[in-house]
């Protein structure tokens, strides 16, 4: 069973939606208990960093984070894929994850913020979870904060200056993009991971 | 490098897609969630779906549509319609829903723009400008009720407030291009572009790819919407896309 985990921010339905239709067994939970025993564990996330919060107030964190552990694959979506890493520039009293390197920081004033719309990867074409996923594939983003470009970026982006569309390392995954919203491209990432 | 969007736009009435030339003259076009579905097939970077009697009634319908359709859409997915109360969102997300559209229900109470926000992500919130142009003036002043009520504000000022109160979008209709097919207008388009930072769809007289290109040149749109030009075979959209790439627009294209 794949968790899709809940910490009442944002909408989690189209995440559900986009699983369903791989044939997936999954559910959307907020119980740690629920997490503790998933096969795989998505987080997604839209809206604002300072939102994780909740995951360290209700053990969800410390039920990811020994989920982590144990080996098992993490996939985080859009803020989800931030809360990986240290921390953000939107919200510096809430810490992520830590478990990628690196703080998450604002679009420089040159381009529009946020970053909306259909943008085009370069794909490290060692990754898993982008196998089958051509160079230059378009992939849909909404995002104001954006991740640095790293040893652990599987894909990179160009918007004001690169950044990290999406980041692996090992079981730990990570895409800034919504891959429920980006068409064939973002159900075969999601096959990718469903088929780990 | 970011792609200008071509947003297809779904009028719907009793479950039911219509168009209208200038919000009257309703014609009967198709089921939404199958013209959803074939949008997308087609290259749609971006499906809206408004249900222009929701004003007055029919709810449940609406939702049952917006359920229909979501099932079968993995690209953005906009509801519009009658949506006034942040219960009233609520249901429409939860039905499938990516975004939310509203317009009479924010001006009457702007406060409803941040609390759906603070909720669902500014990212999920657009706002629906239905604009025209005052007699003999270079401003534009905007309407509700499918424009048939008239506010006495400004449509710029009434932008940059949304944007400041937490919206993540404007969609930005010209009534007076509205269902004409005689072009964007890139005048209108361009000053609310250019008076705030986050993205501006442009909607209302979209007749051929020449047009599209004026307003994403001219007009500065970060995306454009259109309705009766692909529901009648005006125009495929794909061939739309190809035309508009090739005269040096960037667009997602082959998708």
């Amino acid at each position: 069973m794949i968790a899709i985990v809940d910490y009442g921010a944002g909408n989690l339905v189209s995440v559900k939606k986009a699983l369903d239709w791989l044939g997936q067994q999954c559910a959307i939970t907020s119980d740690p208990g629920e997490v503790a025993k998933a096969a795989k564990i998505v987080l997604p996330g839209v809206g604002h960093f300072a939102s994780t919060a909740a995951l360290a107030r209700t053990g969800l964190q410390d039920a990811i984070a020994d989920a982590i552990t144990r080996g098992i694959p993490f996939l985080g979506i859009c803020v989800g894929m931030q809360w990986m890493f240290e921390g953000s520039q939107e919200s510096p009293e809430t810490r992520g994850l830590g478990v990628l390197s690196g703080e998450c920081e604002r679009f420089p004033a040159s381009v529009k913020s946020p970053h909306v719309g259909w943008n085009q990867v370069e794909v490290d074409s060692s990754s898993r979870l982008l196998r089958g996923v051509p160079p230059g594939s378009f992939v849909y983003f909404t995002h104001s904060f954006r991740a640095p470009v790293s040893e652990t970026t599987a894909a990179c982006c160009e918007y004001g200056g690169q950044f990290s569309a999406a980041v692996e390392r090992d079981h730990l995954f990570g895409v800034q993009f919504h891959p429920e919203k980006s068409g064939e491209i973002g159900l075969k990432l999601l096959a990718n991971f469903c088929g780990l | 490098m970011l792609t200008k969007r071509i947003i297809a736009c779904l009028d719907v009435d009793g479950g039911r897609v219509v168009k209208g030339v200038q919000f009257e003259n309703l014609r009967d076009a198709g089921d939404p969630a199958e013209l959803a579905k074939a949008h997308s097939a087609s290259g749609a970077d971006e499906i809206v779906l408004l249900d222009i009697s929701a004003a007055h009634e029919r709810r449940a319908t609406l939702l049952d549509t917006v359920r229909r359709a979501a099932g079968q859409l993995f690209i953005p997915f906009t509801v519009g319609g009658g949506i006034r109360t942040l219960e009233d969102a609520v249901s429409v997300f939860s039905a499938g829903a990516d975004k939310i559209s509203i317009n009479s229900a924010a001006l009457a109470d702007p406060t409803l723009i941040t609390g759906i926000a603070e909720r669902f992500g500014s990212q999920a919130v657009v706002i629906a400008i239905d604009a025209r142009r005052r007699e003999g003036a270079s401003h534009w002043e905007a309407f509700t009720h499918g424009g048939r009520a008239t506010t006495g504000r400004d449509a710029v000022e009434w932008a940059r407030e949304a944007e400041s109160r937490g919206a993540g979008e404007i969609l930005l209709t010209s009534m007076d291009r509205d269902g004409t097919g005689s072009g964007f207008d890139c005048d209108l388009t361009r000053v609310v572009a250019d008076s705030v930072r986050i993205p501006v769809i442009a909607s209302g007289g979209a007749g051929g790819a020449q047009h599209f290109v004026e307003v994403f040149r001219e007009g500065h749109a970060d995306a454009a919407l259109a309705a009766s030009i692909f529901h009648y075979g005006f125009s495929e959209l794909a061939d739309l896309k190809q035309e508009i790439g090739s005269q040096g627009i960037p667009v997602r294209w082959p998708c």
